[in-house]
């Protein structure tokens, strides 16, 4: 394994037990850092507004993304659309601490995605199953989350898939090594790795939690169905308080499994995200990218 | 021994790890009663130091974890818990913990892309291996703090009586050679 990509998992692992927050400008991103971000995602529209605004949505411009790194000390990401390579490599000149090829944006490919191992930025995708995680991490993802379903204020898409990921990882711990070899031809993944997942019953990448988290209380949840930390898009810029809800989350993500400590936390936050049940909506962005 | 594992955020898992391999108990700090604890030693581990230290300030943790490490409980910072522990960091307005004589440097390296590995001698070791992420360094130490390890010139350890620090992370490998130095000075305390 090349010592880059090593590196780039490696900072994953220092983003553990950490909430990464979806901020558009460089005041948002303060805002985030002084609440405990532990990263924060440069974008120009919350997934709320892109669902809201429709057409075509792009990769941030670059000046804003400037601005934000300027604005905090913590890691800057910013988001790609499947598969649109240049754009990557456009984030990548201006040295973006993480890229998430991201199903939020409208995929400027629907077949290959990028091939993430030419790159020397890291990258983070999104997952359904365990099939797809295994399958970006192949092409070089190294940090994966749930896909969810973003700018909703929803959470039981991510519920969803960090449940099959995590039900998936635990019945292939108990496959025979021939069984395995079928597996990994049902999952369309390179044998290796499903190997790694048996023998480990993890992912070997860092998984975060995303899409539709909208409270400490959904923050917690994923941490307690098994994620290492979370992504908060649209539930903190979008609601009443949003300083006050993001260092709220960030506590319920350190202390998920002290119901004491939550129920601190989740008192007079002000106004949450409306949101949007998912079966009101008519685009799935889940379904971006398998 | 049992040594208490800052767990607020970052990679606290991978410490205690290690400090299986070496048979050494540890239990993880989320909260302010754990502070409480029997410990012989603590472990501030990588990850971020702007968020660990909101966490330790919304948690009334600052106080108490100050006076341990002042009162001499073994405490070993790398990367973000060096950053905690340092007097001054030269490029940001640190209001953490201040309780080490040295000056340190956030992001020294710049971002992600600056991020590296390299092999380095630890207080005259054999070569072992050191990971840097987005790491700091130390600028300047003050009298009575010993250097432990550089690279290209820069500190990257160093001690200051019951304090170790390092800006890599040994956790992310598989020498133990730094934490059993940690678990002698305990033992040697």
């Amino acid at each position: 394994m090349n010592k880059r990509y090593e590196l780039n998992k490696e900072l994953a692992q220092m983003l553990k037990g950490g909430v990464i927050m979806d901020v558009t400008n460089a005041e948002q991103a303060k805002i985030a850092e002084e609440a405990g971000a532990c990263a924060v995602m440069a974008l120009e529209r919350i997934p709320a507004d892109i669902r809201a605004a429709g057409g075509v949505s792009r990769m941030s411009d670059p000046k804003l993304v400037k601005e934000i790194q300027k604005a905090v000390t913590i890691p800057v990401m910013a988001k790609v659309r499947i598969g649109h390579f240049v754009e990557a490599q456009i984030l990548e000149a201006l040295e973006i601490d993480y890229i998430d090829e991201s199903e939020v944006l409208s995929p400027a490919d629907n077949i290959y995605h990028i091939d993430k191992t030419k790159f020397k930025a890291p990258f983070v995708c999104g997952a359904k199953n365990l099939g797809e995680a295994l399958r970006r991490i192949e092409e070089g993802a190294a940090m994966i989350r749930t896909k969810g379903e973003p700018g909703t204020g929803d959470v039981i898409q991510a519920v969803i898939h960090m449940r099959q990921i995590q039900a998936e990882m635990r019945r292939m711990t108990s496959l025979s090594e021939d069984e395995l070899f079928n597996e990994a031809k049902n999952l369309q993944v390179p044998y290796e790795l499903l190997k790694y997942v048996k023998e480990n019953g993890k992912l070997p990448v860092v998984n975060f939690a995303a899409g539709g988290v909208a409270t400490p209380a959904d923050a917690a949840l994923m941490m307690q169905l098994g994620a290492e930390g979370v992504f908060v898009g649209s539930g903190i810029f979008k609601s009443g308080n949003p300083a006050k809800r993001a260092n709220a989350i960030v506590k319920a993500v350190t202390n998920f499994d002290d119901p004491k400590i939550l129920a601190e936390i989740s008192e007079d936050l002000g106004e949450a995200m409306v949101g949007t049940n998912e079966e009101e909506i008519n685009l799935l962005m889940s379904q971006r990218g398998e | 021994m049992t040594i208490g594992v800052l767990a607020l955020q970052g990679a606290f898992i991978e410490h205690q790890k290690m400090l299986k391999q070496l048979g050494v108990d540890s239990f993880q700090i989320r909260k302010a009663n754990q502070l409480d604890q029997p410990m012989d030693g603590i472990i501030l581990p990588g990850g971020e130091s702007t968020t660990m230290y909101r966490i330790l300030k919304d948690l009334n943790m600052v106080d108490k974890l100050k006076t341990i490490i002042e009162s001499g409980l073994p405490t070993f910072g790398t990367c973000a818990g060096l950053l905690l522990l340092a007097k001054t960091v030269d490029n940001y307005k640190s209001d953490y913990l201040q309780t080490m004589d040295i000056e340190a440097k956030k992001n020294a390296y710049g971002r992600q892309l600056g991020s590296f590995k390299a092999v380095g001698k630890f207080n005259n070791s054999k070569d072992i291996p050191f990971v840097f992420i987005r790491a700091p360094y130390i600028v300047k130490v003050e009298k009575g703090v010993e250097v432990l390890a550089r690279v290209d010139e820069k500190i990257v350890a160093a001690r200051q009586e019951n304090q170790l620090v390092t800006a890599f992370h040994p956790e992310l490998t598989d020498d133990l050679t730094i934490h059993q130095y940690f678990v002698d000075m305990i033992n040697n305390k």
